[in-house]
């Protein structure tokens, strides 16, 4: 059963986006990177964007900064509703006021995103003031008062570190402190933990939900490891060539996926403990964006496939408990309740 | 039965600055027997990729011994070693850094046979018959590794290991830089080979999960150390040294019921570098178990069960 839920104006919504369109004009074609993506994320709500390299997820959260380097890239179509207005429309001048106060980013490698000839309690600073315009000096002080909040053991010293005196944990614990300097609303973090050991991957996310939810602030988290979204994330957007193809609550989608790329996804995980002889795995390798074929983009790898998914592309089936999914044929894992 | 490797007591000191020593590899012994999968675990820089290489004399170990079928691996040089590289392969982890990509792939696997002398006229059957047994075909002969995924071009890395029929492949995180959706295919194919073709692997890699599925044992490394080495389902189902606890409390599980209930176990603190490392446990510092004896004396490898042991003054 099909249906449009009717969405209350919910208050609480941080962001919304709307058929977000980001495509890159290349010399092979134009790779259609984000076509067509929804959702929106509460106050206080972790997000997660999974799917794999080449899914989108990661230009997902760069279109949201308007960080998208153009040429070749163009956000071409849809809305990023946040704080009121439209930030497709925003100018450079609203778009820097809103970056690092109201919306900050952190990347999978702290190592390439802090300066490596400036301390860190300089480049911590800096967010007070450009955007407090506070003195050099009160802008130490609170950068050390943030490297304290994220834990960093002896913050005064270290704020007088240079990135590469730091350890891996440490330089993403630094990025995170610099992200919520001034309490953004929204905190989008890309793949935040992939480059760090296991031992720290579960200090550093420990750290990342804390914070997010004494201060409630909005958490975008995109990764590939469904480990972490198990952890971390209440709602899931799972992409593939650009589209979201499920949406759901993080219970249902690994209890009731109901889109084949889930359910492959889920099942061709080594598990501890699961002990067994061979992985299920998805055959096949995914699209070529610049390439994709007619009709729905995983029907190549997809064992439920049938002439109408090779033809036609699915649209978007939505059920009337939020679970959000884009498929001709769904697994029956969860069925509309009868009423 | 004899093993087909065994290391003595191997170590591998980097000289830093002027009177300082990176210990990498710091004395670890081990042995894999014949057609077995040792999986060797730890966190970056704990000397499991340097272990590996050593065991390959790729690069020259410091002191110890490493024994391959009764030949002693350290004292050979030129042609001697040429020879026994025709039994000792390797996989590496990120296949486009491993590829010449001036280099066709038909060109890339013969390569091999034409150095050793093997297959001789026939490199090129031979290159076809092994990329069938990957699952390409022999159309990609031709074609340079840029016009591959990274999932393919890992195929055709792991042809390439088997060009000269080895019976013994050093796997360094070959999974790693893999989507997700393709890792699973080429945890199979190894394992398929490994049982058609009886290899032994040393499968080096971060991940506790496919190392759980590769391996038929395993042996943690922390700060160039052994942890603990025990079967798999031992290591897995009752691990006694805090470091593998750690380590294993550590891995998210894909399933929110249990994650979201499950107690944060995050120990403190990160693997540091070996660099002149202070006496006692490596892992003093991070230990939730430590005591007074493990700062000042390094613990023994004990003997906990048949073929499983580890370094823990709590177990000695």
């Amino acid at each position: 059963m099909t249906e449009r839920a009717p969405k209350p104006c919910d208050s609480s919504v941080v962001l919304r986006v709307r058929d977000l369109r980001t495509h890159f004009f290349t010399n092979e074609g134009v790779v259609k990177a984000v076509d067509g993506v929804d959702f929106e994320i509460r106050r206080g709500e972790i997000l997660g964007i999974v799917g794999e390299s080449g899914s989108g997820k990661s230009v997902t959260g760069l279109s949201l900064m308007r960080l998208v380097a153009s040429p070749p890239g163009r956000i071409v179509s849809g809305q990023i509703e946040f704080g009121g207005r439209d930030l497709v429309e925003a100018s450079t001048t609203e778009m820097q006021d809103i970056r690092g106060r109201r919306m900050s980013m952190i990347f999978q490698d702290p190592l390439t995103s802090l300066n490596p000839v400036l301390r860190i309690g300089y480049q911590v600073g800096e967010v007070f003031r450009y955007h407090l315009g506070l003195s050099r000096s009160k802008a130490l002080h609170r950068a050390v008062d943030m490297l304290r909040a994220t834990e960093i053991p002896s913050p005064d010293r270290r704020a007088q570190s240079y990135p590469y005196e730091l350890s891996g944990g440490m330089r993403q614990r630094a990025m995170i402190a610099m992200a919520l300097a001034c309490e953004p609303e929204l905190l989008i973090a890309d793949e935040p933990t992939t480059a760090l050991d296991v031992t720290v991957q579960a200090q550093v996310l420990e750290l990342m939900k804390t914070i997010c939810r004494e201060r409630q602030t909005a958490l975008l988290l995109i990764t590939h490891d469904m480990g972490v979204v198990a952890h971390m994330c209440d709602r899931v957007a799972v992409m593939y060539a650009g589209k979201i193809v499920e949406y759901t609550d993080v219970h249902t989608l690994f209890a009731r996926p109901a889109h084949p790329y889930t359910a492959g996804l889920l099942r061709s995980l080594p598990r501890l403990g699961a002990k067994l002889r061979r992985l299920a795995s998805l055959e096949g390798q995914p699209p070529r964006l610049t390439r994709l074929p007619a009709g729905c983009a995983f029907a190549p790898r997809c064992p439920r496939a049938q002439d109408r998914c090779r033809e036609v592309a699915p649209d978007l089936t939505r059920l009337g408990n939020g679970h959000q999914f884009r498929c001709h044929f769904p697994l029956e894992n969860d069925k509309e309740p009868q009423a | 039965m004899t093993p087909l490797l065994e290391v003595r007591n191997l170590h591998k000191y980097y000289p830093v600055g002027r009177n300082s020593r990176l210990k990498a590899v710091d004395d670890v012994s081990l042995s894999i027997q014949p057609g077995e999968v040792l999986g060797l675990v730890g966190e970056s820089g704990c000397g499991k990729t340097t272990l590996g290489r050593v065991i390959l004399s790729l690069q020259p170990a410091t002191s110890g011994e490493v024994v391959f079928d009764g030949i002693d691996v350290l004292s050979l040089q030129g042609k001697d070693l040429r020879r026994l590289r025709r039994r000792m392969q390797i996989v590496f982890q990120d296949p486009y850094s491993s590829f010449n990509p001036r280099m066709t792939i038909g060109a890339a696997l013969s390569f091999p046979m034409k150095v050793q002398g093997m297959h001789r006229g026939n490199e090129e059957e031979r290159a076809v018959e092994l990329l069938n047994r990957v699952g390409l075909d022999g159309s990609v002969l031709n074609r340079y590794p840029h016009e591959f995924s990274g999932g393919q071009l890992q195929r055709i890395g792991i042809a390439r290991a088997l060009t000269l029929d080895s019976d013994f492949i050093v796997a360094d995180e070959p999974v790693s830089a893999l989507d997700v959706s393709i890792q699973s295919q080429v945890l199979n194919l190894f394992k398929d080979l490994q049982e058609e073709l009886n290899l032994t692997y040393l499968f080096i890699s971060h991940d506790l999960g496919v190392v759980e599925f590769i391996s038929d044992r395993v042996a943690v490394l922390y700060m160039g150390r052994l942890a603990e080495i025990a079967p798999t389902e031992d290591l897995f189902g009752d691990p006694r040294h805090p470091y593998t606890q750690s380590l294993l409390a550590a891995v998210l599980h894909p399933d929110p019921t249990l994650e979201k209930s499950k107690p944060s176990m995050a120990i403190e603190g990160e693997i540091s570098t070996p660099i002149d490392p202070p006496p006692g446990c490596r892992f003093y510092g991070r230990c939730p178990k430590r005591m007074d004896i493990c700062r000042v004396q390094d613990p023994p490898m004990v003997s906990i069960g048949p073929r499983h042991s580890a370094a823990c003054w709590l177990h000695a």
